[in-house]
């Protein structure tokens, strides 16, 4: 399960993210593009663009306080704003020095996409890293796809000139098939009228017959010949063909039309299209020409047909042989495409992954930039501390490689700008990191909320789900989509969800048992006198059990509200502590802690009390006249001696906490600005490293000191004092969700249990137990598995990015993104 | 004259105007312009627009490109967002965005008939046509001879039909009929769709009108600045512009008597709108004019960005990709034929 690689992982390392160093890697440029492809097989170092940082790059911390808690949308949360202003973008991305070989790669990829569409058109499958000598080389490879791209086209076009002769051979011979039926159906019909015509005349010598009959019959030869077209026109298009013969010829044209039964191939598009065969009679030059361009327009191919019956048979199978003809060569060439295409297929994932990575090298050669003398290539970036020693290998090896006369140099800058954050994560718990970052990347080193999720997240689920015979269908779910995870892996999605599924399944089951449960929907427990775990089944059915549970369940969440909140706060005085901010621990953190715990702390201490004595005290009034009338008496509500005295205490470090929390920060901050402002000197670079580049540095960052703005500080504060304030109740009042949810689950349950599978039971016909049991199943799984997982998710979701993480979480940092192969390589599929 | 559009727009019109809105975020910018007009070879140009939306477009390509090439894949794209909207759309949304189109409609049946006129190939014709502008029976148009025969023939059946009412005659075709044809339809069609704009009512009106009001006196200039020194007689001309716009009436009478650019800059001057446009030219100057109108026409329309719940944008979209497309063509014409000094003259920044 997800625990297989933990312990690659040593216990604190998710708390504060990996250390990182600003490096800077002089290369000689003969060996930066293996070092930099060894650098991307190592994958743990992340170029900074050159032509950016050279010129005004700095960073805008952009704060940006909310002051609606209830506002949970993670978009406008404080962020980081790289802002890299392009003043001097002098070198636009064609102009930099190795865009002659992107633009190379680009076009390879190009002919290797060609070739891939070829071939899922050819139905051939690309082996997935076939043996084979491998071409290493960017030139070999270029020239080798150049060769096979234009034997490829020239093949093709062979075959489509072939293809489009064979389909104009079989459309002709359609023609010849369809039109000869016109004239012979059209000829025996003339014959018959003929015959009858003359048995008519044989028969009785009438005075209808016209006079001139004879004469016409006979004159046939010296009748005015109507010329006709004959051809194929797509059907979609057959109406308007014939609309627009009518009109351009004013009704003097005859048209008939048989549709092709089967689709004809297209020789111009090549497409599979419904045709109709049409003949055209018209009489007249002009006529004649209208209609060829009106044939022309439509895209209708006309075939010459001749009217004597012996010539349409002699063209019939001569047309015929031809076609058998082109069919054999047309073949032939179709097998030497194939056998082209399967070669290709054979290497073309080699070649697929080659480019890649050669377009990605050149990519980040381009981002660092040329030393003066035009000898070596200058690249920053950041990297992980741990990953020095590694990449100072990679590069020996690179030089070792090349033969290169000079090392390559490794160092280390100082910078006051924000390294990136890097995690370490392994399958488990990338998907609880996954979870805080989709609210915002941590900032550098800041106390990682990830760690407390992976327990706290699904402890939460599990309270708002809370039932563990549904628990268990849940973990069979998941079960069955980590055993299959490795068939399903190609759909990206669905296995990061079964992971985050899994992990969550596996908390789930064993906190479904720490919370009391809802068995008494699968009625399990029922009768049992001593029970294991969960409620006391003996209150199911009882006329107190929705009070009772109700109770029970709010008290709970006020209680697991109050402790997530409060480890929330110890985590900002770790972060203090870490980030040695002794104004943070002192002016925020004291006070927030006093604030919440004299007044909810105090809420979970009365619970608590009432819990063990059993007391009859009345939470409610004893926390609303807190506020009211702090002086009056507790009456029966009191729970313990001195209560009075110690409500008055608490009310009043609650109140001094607020101006406490309000006031000292701003000023003091402004004190210590204007201390700083005493020394302006900057501190002078311990090593004797390239000044130049620290110059650099400083002159790019050292306006990242922004000017210090008293009332902005002061609003600021302003708005996080009344937001931790107002949000110590709304929080509080929030988690009360936790309750909701369960409440909702287990009555949802209660009903489809009830008014669905008893009632069926009730009737005591198979039939209708059958239905029942259908809609039950349906229902459990639909509402109470599928919908219930999702909005218990949600909610889960959201306590800890609202009332847990606004307690310490500042979420603007950005993230570590490693030059890696790996990585491209699963990006790009 | 605002109504309650704003509460109800999002039920049929919220989603496309989103899509329309995301599309508009692809246009180019400066940025991307400045870059364009520093490349060399048309590869790099191509190497450019592929980190841009065009990418997809452009990216199967072979080597050797051709400007026609570029233009033909950035147009296929702006259809194929076109369709998509199109595909999406409800009443009345949908009559308005094939409203769009019938101005390409009337220039590829202008092309067609003057290309037959001419001799030319119809399939070489078929291909300068604005895919936009594509009806079924397109073809056809070659075989007409004259007005009469072609709306007889072909156009009864497109949506161009009752725009034909002014023009029929039985003349056969030459290139003056042709051209007052092209300005008749046009007038036809920019009333019409003035209009159905009046129709729609709300911002979409308010603002379609401002945007066609602007488009009608820009061809009403044009009209006047093409036909100085042609046969057209002064109550022809008049009759070719639209009845509706900043000039209409008075400005129309003024530019109808008009006899050299001067005269025409005289009578623009008084409207303070178009004050600006001439003021950029030096006297007798026409050539610039083009792109001064191009310009302020770009601005109008990226100003009706600004304003939610209306259907302009969905206008001011397909014409700022329209313009984008004649920049790229521009500048590709520029580098492909060595001409770089040029490359400023015609391009107009959107943003």
């Amino acid at each position: 399960m997800g625990e297989r690689e933990g312990g690659c992982c040593p216990p604190m390392d998710l708390m504060r993210s990996e250390p990182m160093q600003l490096v800077q890697l002089i290369i000689p440029i003969e060996s930066a593009h293996l070092a930099v492809s060894y650098l991307g097989d190592l994958g743990l170092i992340q170029f900074k663009d050159g032509y950016d940082f050279r010129g005004f790059g700095f960073m805008i911390w952009h704060k940006q306080t909310w002051a609606v808690d209830e506002d949970p949308c993670p978009s406008n949360r404080d962020q980081c704003l790289a802002v890299f202003s392009q003043l001097n973008a002098e070198k636009s991305p064609f102009q930099r020095t190795y865009a002659i070989q992107i633009k190379r790669s680009g076009e390879m990829a190009r002919k290797l996409r060609f070739f891939r569409d070829q071939m899922s058109k050819a139905g051939v499958v690309a082996q997935v890293r076939s043996p084979g000598e491998a071409i290493a080389n960017l030139d070999d490879l270029e020239v080798k796809l150049g060769d096979l791209e234009a034997e490829l086209v020239e093949i093709n076009a062979n075959g489509e000139k072939l293809q489009r002769s064979y389909n104009e051979l079989a459309e002709y011979k359609l023609v010849l098939l369809k039109a000869g039926e016109f004239f012979s159906s059209a000829l025996s019909n003339a014959e018959a009228r003929q015959r009858e015509y003359s048995s008519n005349q044989g028969g009785e010598e009438s005075l209808e017959i016209p006079l001139l009959s004879e004469q016409e019959t006979t004159d046939s030869s010296k009748q005015v010949r109507l010329g006709f077209i004959t051809g194929l026109v797509p059907r979609e298009k057959s109406m308007a063909f014939e609309r627009i013969l009518f009109r351009a010829t004013r009704g003097n044209v005859y048209l008939k039309q048989v549709a092709v039964d089967e689709p004809v191939v297209d020789p111009v598009s090549g497409d599979k299209v419904e045709k109709n065969v049409f003949a055209v009679f018209f009489s007249g030059e002009r006529a004649k020409n209208k209609i060829l361009k009106i044939c022309e327009a439509f895209g209708a191919n006309r075939y010459s047909f001749s009217e004597d019956v012996s010539k349409q048979s002699q063209l019939i199978t001569e047309v015929s042989g031809r076609i058998s003809e082109l069919k054999t060569t047309i073949d032939a060439g179709l097998v030497h495409r194939g056998n082209l295409l399967q070669t290709i297929g054979e290497q073309f994932e080699q070649w697929n992954v080659l480019v890649r990575k050669e377009k990605a090298i050149y990519h980040t050669l381009n981002m660092l930039s040329m030393d003066v003398t035009k000898k070596c290539l200058v690249a920053e970036g950041w990297s992980p501390i741990f990953a020095t020693k590694q990449i100072q290998d990679a590069l020996h090896q690179a030089t070792r490689d090349c033969n290169s006369q000079v090392e390559a140099i490794f160092q280390v800058l100082h910078t006051r700008e924000m390294p990136p954050t890097y995690f370490r994560t392994n399958k488990f718990t990338t998907a609880f990191q996954e979870i805080v970052d989709a609210y915002g990347v941590a900032k550098y080193q800041e106390a990682n909320p990830g760690v407390f999720t992976i327990v706290t997240f699904p402890f939460l689920f599990a309270v708002m789900f809370g039932d563990w015979g549904h628990g268990i269908c849940l973990l069979l779910a998941t079960l069955f989509f980590i055993v299959r995870e490795k068939k399903l892996s190609s759909q990206h999605d669905i296995t990061q969800l079964t992971v985050l599924d899994d992990c969550l399944n596996i908390r789930l089951y064993k906190s479904v048992i720490y919370k009391n449960c809802e068995a008494s929907t699968i009625g399990l427990i029922k009768g049992r006198d001593t029970y294991p775990f969960g409620v006391d089944p003996a209150w199911h059915g009882s006329r107190s059990e929705l009070p009772f549970l109700n109770s029970l369940k709010m008290k709970m969440s006020i209680l697991l509200g109050v402790a997530q909140m409060n480890l929330g706060i110890i985590l900002s005085y770790f972060n203090a502590l870490f980030f040695k901010n002794s104004i943070n621990t002192w002016f925020q953190f004291v006070p927030q802690m006093i604030f919440l715990n004299s007044l909810f702390g105090y809420l979970s201490l009365l619970i608590i009390v009432k819990w063990c004595t059993g007391s009859q005290a009345d939470l409610y009034h004893v926390m609303i006249y807190m506020f009211l009338s702090p002086t009056d008496d507790l009456g029966e509500n009191q729970l313990f001696p001195g209560q009075k005295t110690l409500q008055m205490v608490l009310l009043l470090l609650a109140l001094v906490s607020v101006p406490w929390m309000l006031l000292p920060k701003p000023f003091l901050l402004k004190m210590q600005h204007e201390r700083h402002q005493g020394e302006a000197y900057a501190p002078l670079p311990g090593t004797e490293e390239s000044l130049q580049s620290a110059a650099n540095h400083n002159d790019g960052h050292g306006n990242g000191h922004e000017e210090f703005e008293f009332s902005e500080v002061f609003v600021h504060q302003l708005i996080h004092t009344i937001e931790f304030v107002l949000g110590a109740v709304s929080n509080t009042a929030s988690y009360l969700r936790l309750w909701a949810l369960s409440l909702a689950h287990s009555e949802l349950s209660v009903v489809f249990y009830e008014k669905v599978l008893l009632l069926a039971w009730g009737y005591n016909n198979i039939f209708i137990l059958i239905i029942g049991i259908i809609i039950f199943i349906c229902a459990t799984v639909g509402v109470l598995l599928v919908m219930e997982t999702l909005s218990a998710f949600l909610h889960a979701l959201r306590l800890h990015w609202v009332e847990f993480q606004n307690k310490f979480y500042e979420g603007d940092g950005y993230k570590f993104y490693p030059f890696s192969f790996f990585v491209l390589d699963t990006e790009e599929e | 004259m605002y109504g309650f559009e704003a509460m109800t727009f999002n039920i049929h019109g919220g989603y496309l105007e989103a899509i329309v809105r995301g599309y508009r975020s692809g246009l180019l910018t400066a940025a991307d312009y400045n870059n364009l007009c520093q490349c060399e070879t048309l590869d790099d140009i191509k190497m450019h627009l592929s980190a841009t939306e065009y990418g997809t477009y452009l990216q199967n390509e072979p080597s050797p490109l051709h400007t026609t090439t570029i233009v033909e894949k950035c147009t296929l794209k702006l259809v194929d967002e076109y369709k998509h909207m199109l595909t999406q759309a409800t009443e009345p949304l949908s009559t308005f965005l094939e409203y769009i189109t019938y101005g390409h409609m009337i220039d590829n049946v202008v092309l067609i008939v003057t290309g037959t006129l001419h001799e030319r190939d119809v399939q070489e014709l078929l291909e300068k046509c604005h895919p936009l502008g594509m009806f079924d029976s397109i073809a056809t148009l070659a075989v007409a001879q004259n007005m009469r025969e072609l709306y007889r023939l072909v156009l009864v059946d497109t949506p161009l039909a009752p725009y034909f009412s002014e023009c029929i005659t039985s003349e056969d075709l030459d290139d003056m009929n042709i051209e007052i044809m092209r300005n008749t339809l046009y007038k036809a069609y920019l009333e019409d769709f003035y209009r159905f704009c009046q129709k729609l009512g709300g911002a979409t009106a308010e603002l379609m009108s401002d945007l066609l009001a602007f488009e009608a006196d820009r061809r009403a200039v044009n009209i006047t600045i093409n036909s100085i020194g042609t046969e057209l007689t002064r109550e022809d001309r008049r009759k070719l512009y639209s009845n509706f716009g900043l000039l209409y009436p008075y400005g129309h009478e003024e530019l109808a008597i008009c006899e050299d650019i001067d005269q025409v800059r005289g009578a623009m001057e008084k409207y303070p709108p178009y004050q600006s446009i001439f003021s950029k030219l030096s006297y007798g100057e026409s050539q610039m004019l083009d792109k001064a109108f191009y310009e302020e026409e770009v601005k109008r329309l990226c100003l009706s960005f600004e304003q939610q719940f209306h259907y302009a944008v969905f206008f001011a979209y397909m014409r700022l990709r329209e313009q984008e497309i004649r920049n790229l063509m521009w500048i590709s014409e520029c580098v492909a034929q060595n001409q770089k000094s040029r490359v400023h003259d015609s391009v107009v920044f959107i943003f």
